[in-house]
Order: C-alpha cells, then structure tokens, then sequence
C-alpha cells in the first residue's frame, strides 16, 4: 500500500464521518424542545455509521465503478465510500426532488443504480439481492463483485445463512461483510449470537472467512484486497467479519442507558487513532489534517445546502412509479 | 372514574406493559419475548418496566431471527405456556409470515381442534412520522384475511390495557396490532387521547366487540387505531357545525363485530370507513360488503372510505401526509356526506 492510498483512505474516512457528524447536527437541530421524531428538516429514523468508516473504505478501495454493494439500515459510510452523489443522497434524506429517490425512500431506502449502489431497512435482506446482482455479473461475463453489508445482528437472521449457502453452492462473486460493532440496537453480541466469530460460520459453508479484529483501515483493506481478487478471479464468494465501533447511538435518540462501555467510545475513535499511525510514518501533517478536514467541511456543508435549496415533493407524487 | 377507585393517567405503551405484567404475576406460564423488550422496554415501550420486574428469565431479548423466535412461540404455546411475543415493526413479517400464517393460524384447524395455540403476537403499526415504505405499514387487513388468528386494534390506554389482557387468557393466537403514534411515546408527536385513565387493577375487554366512541346521528365513521383519535378531533369540529358524528371503533377485526357496525349505520344511514391501511382488498371494503349483504338500502347516501392508497409508503412528509387518512380528508369526506 503506497503514501498515496492511505492518504486517501485517511481523506475518505473524515470525509464520512463530517457527513455522519453534520447529519446528526442537522438531524436534531429542528426537533426541540418536545424532541419528535417525525419533526424537523429530516424527520424519520436516523442510523450514522460513525466509528465504522474503516469498514465502508477499506473494502470500497477495491471495488471499481459497475461493482455493487447493498448496504443494511445504517448505509451512508458505503454509499460515500462508493462514489453516492453526496448532493443526490443529502437531497434525498432531506425528502427532495432532487434526491436519489425523488424523496420516496429516505436514508433507509437510497437507490443508486449508476453505481449498483442500494440499501434496504430490512435485516439481512439485501444478501440475497447482492447474489443475484453477483449472479447477473458471473452470466454476463463481467469481473464485476457485488458486496453484502450487515451488522452482526443480522447474521442470526434466515437470510443471512441462506444467502452463504446460495452464493457458495453456485459460486457467486460476492463478498459478505459483517460490521461486527457489539450491539444489535440493545442486545450485545454475545447474547444473540453463538460462537464469538461469524467468519468461522464461512466455514460451514465452505468458504473462507476472515475475522479483522482491530477497527483498522489498513487491516480492513488486506482482508477485503485477497476475498475481492478471489471474486474477480471466478474462485466465488468469502466473508469478512470487521469488529468496528458504535460511535453514537443506535439511532439518533438512543440514550444507550443499555451501554455500559458508553465511555471509552471516544478513546476506540479509529479516525484519530489512524492519523496518529500516519504521522507517525510521516505520511500525514499537521497541514495536512487541517486541509483534508477543511475541504470536508466544505463539500459536506455544500452538499446540505444543495439538499436545503432543492424543491419539496408535491403530494400528489406520491402516487407516482408504482409501476414503471 | 376517577383517582379514588385506582385509576390514574397511562399512555397506551404503558398500559400494554401493564397488562402483561398483571398477567405475568397470575401466571407464570406468561412470559414474554423479542428484540429489546428486556432492559430497552421494548423500542416502542410496549414492555416498559417488565425486565425490572420479573427479569431476563422471562423477558427474554431475542437474536433478530423472527422465523425462530415466533415460531418458537408456538412451540412453547403448544406446550402450555403462555408467550407474549413481539415482531418489533408488523412490517417484519416478510421474514417470518410462515409460522404466523402456516402454523401459529392453522395448527388449531389442521389438528382437529385438539392442539391449541395460546399465544399472543404484539406488534407495532403505522405511519405518520416518515419512516418510510418499510417501516411505516399498517397490514391488518393481510393478517385479518388469514384464517385462523383473532386480530385486535386498540386505539387507547384503556382498551391496550384490557384487551392484552383478553389476549394472553384467550386459547387461540391473538395479533395484537398497536399503532406507534398511538403509544404515547415521548418522542413521538401525540393526540392526547394516547394518555388516558386506566384501572390500575386487572380488567379485560372483551375480543370481538367493537366500542361506539362517539354518539351521533347524521353520519357513522367506522374506524380503527389512530384514526379514531383522528376521527374524535374531526367530530368534536364538526359539532360546531352542526353535525353530528357517530364514531364506532372497531376494536377487533377477528372476530368483527358486525352488529355495532350495522345498527349505527342503521341509524345514521351515512357511513365513512376509515383506514390507514391500503386500501383494495381490505377493511374499507369488508366494511362496505358487510352492509351490501346486510341491507344496502340503509344507505341514504353512498358509501365512503378514506384510506391508504394503494402506494408503498413515501418517505418525505409532503408524500406521506398526501397519502395518508388525516383529519383534513375525514372531514372533508364527512361533509362531502353531508352536502
Ligand atoms: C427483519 C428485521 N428485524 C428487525 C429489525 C429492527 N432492527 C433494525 S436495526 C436492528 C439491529 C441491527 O443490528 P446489527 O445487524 O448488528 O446492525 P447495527 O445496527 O449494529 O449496525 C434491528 C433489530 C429490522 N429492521 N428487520
Ligand atoms: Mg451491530
């Protein structure tokens, strides 16, 4: 890995996580005092992926223009980490014409079919859909990868197994990721999930599985590099489990009363933590960090202008692309 | 009824919580299970304070495996026990309509009437605070279409409380639906009428009767859930214009009680059903078969309904509101009845 790539892993993962920040200011800027959910410029569920950028860059940085990801309820890390408009996507969290979805998904539900990007808020349910998008690569001849996005909670759900076993007995080009952040909404992962590592239920589905223990970029780039080159290669699908980081709450307004770790979550903060290691190789300074946060500041304040400026929907497109 | 005789002001997720936990002390086969209705008290409060009280042995937080946990539900109701069980968002049940639909409905029938299934699945509904397609669905009517499970739709404190009751003692499995902005929840914009007096003492409610929330006389809103909350404001406007609403809230769907429906329509000869639930194929239109069987000519003036299009549920609030059944369509359609 060159200067140039951890400089830019580096970039991407402030990059999200001044997106993930300035959303959560957003998000609760316009719901007090009552604080309501459904008030506000962006009313709904809120689930920010901060903490878990290391995730979202080290497995994008392998993936090229025509690979597809599906990403779970929480979606923003990879869908910045793989080229998502950031103005379409504000737009559409903000219910806008100009959003992805023309303002009929929301952060949930983000559509992207330019870069084979999609999200469903339905536990698990885009695996299935990342083997057949792998599928349709694999038929038509293409090197193309699809990558599977869930938390761990998810790997206890139906899908999740049936989709292992789909894309091994067919050998599929897709790449199951499992961002491991400990929790599943209040419930810790060793009261859902038996055995401590989903990489070793690859196993039984005879594929491998690899278990990236530290919220760490780099590591999280190796792992991804050799299952995305296996998928490339026509040798079929892998699964990598990355132990990652709850930044904030479940979804914005958890109190997390149920998280008893809640204070060193700013300590476990992979961000810092990696642009300690680069300076310390003398990759990254101080010039370099103010820079990178400064130009990240303005695209994602741009891009919340963008979202602000766009036209609401009309009532009535709601009935609108039921069918095509 | 005032403070004296044990009553004070619950929201409705409280009032659910409070059901469940008198049935617990009762019996101990009642136990309750799901996502994060231990320490968390349930994401919508329907548990609130239960994992304090009766602790992890019989509030037990669940794996997201919903096709596990529910149909283990009615393993341990085939057993004898009494499991309460919680599908976080109806909306969930693609990833688990078999053992709702297949097994918990149809083992009754299919053994003969020898296995009973005493379960009850609590579930959250609704829309209204742009959560979106997959998450913001009512879907009484797909449940109430399947054969086999008895589906009930509080729409206040004191009928959660009472009919969670008549659930868990009832044989047969009950869906119980609860809308989410009908919880009282104090992170959701709420109707008042989501916090109301509630015994503190065991009651029921009995399955199958509908209530007339309202009296009146020159129009019949047949309705259900949050609506009735809606259509209580709309009415208590229109008196000031001088009509007169009859609010009749369903309650129940299985079993339904025709007989309320029919007597207040008998009376008023004008009806409005309205539904937050999509609207072919469903209540609106069971409502209107009903009466077609019954005697359409109680009818002075056509059938109405107001009710969820037949569209996924948009995300942004121009979308959502333009579909859904608020009090400015209700009363639009009322006086349309009027006219
Ligand atoms: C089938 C289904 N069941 C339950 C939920 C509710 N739910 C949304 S997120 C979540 C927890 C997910 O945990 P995990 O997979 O670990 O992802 P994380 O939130 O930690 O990123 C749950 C239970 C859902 N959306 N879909
Ligand atoms: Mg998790």
């Amino acid at each position: 890995m060159g200067e140039l790539d951890r400089l830019a892993m580096y970039q991407q993962m402030v990059r999200i996580r001044q997106y993930e920040s300035r959303i959560m200011q957003e998000y609760h800027a316009d719901k007090s005092p009552a604080w309501d959910i459904g008030a506000g410029l962006i009313p709904g569920e809120m689930h920010l992926a901060a903490g878990q950028e290391p995730a979202a860059v080290g497995v994008c940085a392998h993936l090229k223009k025509g690979d597809a990801i599906t990403a779970p309820h929480r979606p923003h890390h990879f869908a910045l980490a793989h080229r998502v408009d950031m103005n379409k996507m504000t737009a559409e969290i903000y219910g806008r014409t100009t959003g992805l979805c023309k303002g009929k998904g929301g952060h949930m539900h983000l559509f992207d079919p330019e870069n084979h990007f999609s999200c469903s808020g339905i536990i698990a349910q885009g695996l299935p859909v990342a083997c057949g998008q792998a599928m349709a690569f694999q038929r038509k001849g293409t090197d193309h990868v699809a990558v599977a996005v869930t938390g761990e909670g998810a790997a206890n759900q139906g899908a999740f197994h049936e989709s292992l076993n789909l894309a091994a007995v067919w050998n599929l080009p897709v790449i199951f990721v499992i961002e491991d952040n400990d929790w599943a909404i209040s419930v810790p992962k060793d009261a859902s999930t038996a055995g401590a590592s989903n990489a070793d239920r690859a196993a039984g589905y005879g594929m491998p599985g690899v278990r990236v223990e530290d919220n760490d970029v780099e590591a999280v780039y190796e792992a991804a590099g050799a299952a995305i080159d296996r998928a490339r290669a026509g040798d079929g699908p892998s699964l990598i489990e990355i132990h990652t980081l709850r930044l904030f709450g479940h979804f914005e307004g958890d109190a997390q009363a149920y998280r008893p770790e809640l204070e060193t979550v700013n300590e476990r903060d992979p961000i810092p933590q990696y642009a300690a290691a680069l300076q310390e190789l003398g990759v990254l300074s101080e010039d370099q960090i103010a820079s990178i946060q400064a130009d990240a500041d303005a695209e994602v304040d741009a891009a919340i202008e963008f979202a602000k400026s766009s036209p609401e929907p009309a009532p009535e497109d709601a009935l609108l692309h039921v069918f095509a | 009824m005032s403070t004296a005789t044990g009553t004070r002001r619950v929201t409705t997720a409280k009032a659910m919580a409070e059901g469940i936990g008198l049935e617990m002390q009762r019996d101990p086969n009642v136990f309750v299970m799901g996502e994060d209705v231990g320490a968390y008290g349930g994401i919508f409060g329907s548990t609130t304070d239960l994992f304090g009280e009766f602790g992890a042995d019989r509030v037990i937080d669940t794996p997201i495996s919903e096709t596990g946990f529910i149909g283990a539900g009615i393993g341990a109701a085939v057993e004898g026990l009494r499991p309460v069980v919680e599908l976080m968002f109806v909306d969930f049940y693609g990833v688990c309509m078999d053992q709702i639909s297949n097994h918990m409905a149809k083992i009754h029938y299919e053994s003969g009437g020898n296995v009973k299934v005493p379960m009850v699945l609590m579930t959250a509904t609704g829309a209204g605070y742009s959560d979106a397609a997959q998450h913001s669905q009512s879907l009484w009517g797909t449940f109430a279409h399947l054969p086999g499970m008895k589906v009930v739709v509080p729409s206040n404190p004191y009928d959660a409380k009472g009919l969670m009751i008549s659930a868990i003692q009832d044989d047969n499995p009950v869906l119980y639906m609860f809308h989410k902005g009908a919880q009282g929840l104090v992170w959701m914009e709420k109707n008042p009428r989501s916090i109301g007096e509630v015994p503190e003492e065991s009651y029921t409610v009995p399955i199958g009767k509908a209530a007339v929330a309202r009296e009146g006389t020159d129009v019949t809103i047949v309705t259900l859930s949050l609506s009735v909350q809606h259509s209580l404001d709309v009415a208590e406007e229109l008196e000031g214009e001088g009509i007169s609403v009859e609010i009749v809230d369903l309650r129940s769907l299985v079993p339904l009680d025709t007989e309320t429906v029919l007597e207040s329509v008998g009376k008023t000869g004008r009806v409005l059903v309205v539904d937050e639930d999509y609207k072919s194929f469903g209540l609106t239109g069971e409502i209107a078969a009903i009466i077609a069987e019954n005697d359409p000519g109680m009818l002075k003036k056509p059938f109405r309904r107001v009710a969820m299009p037949d569209v996924p549920i948009p995300y942004a609030r121009p979308l959502e509101y333009g579909v859904l059944p608020t009090r400015d369509k209700i009363k639009a359609a009322v006086k349309d009845l009027m006219a």
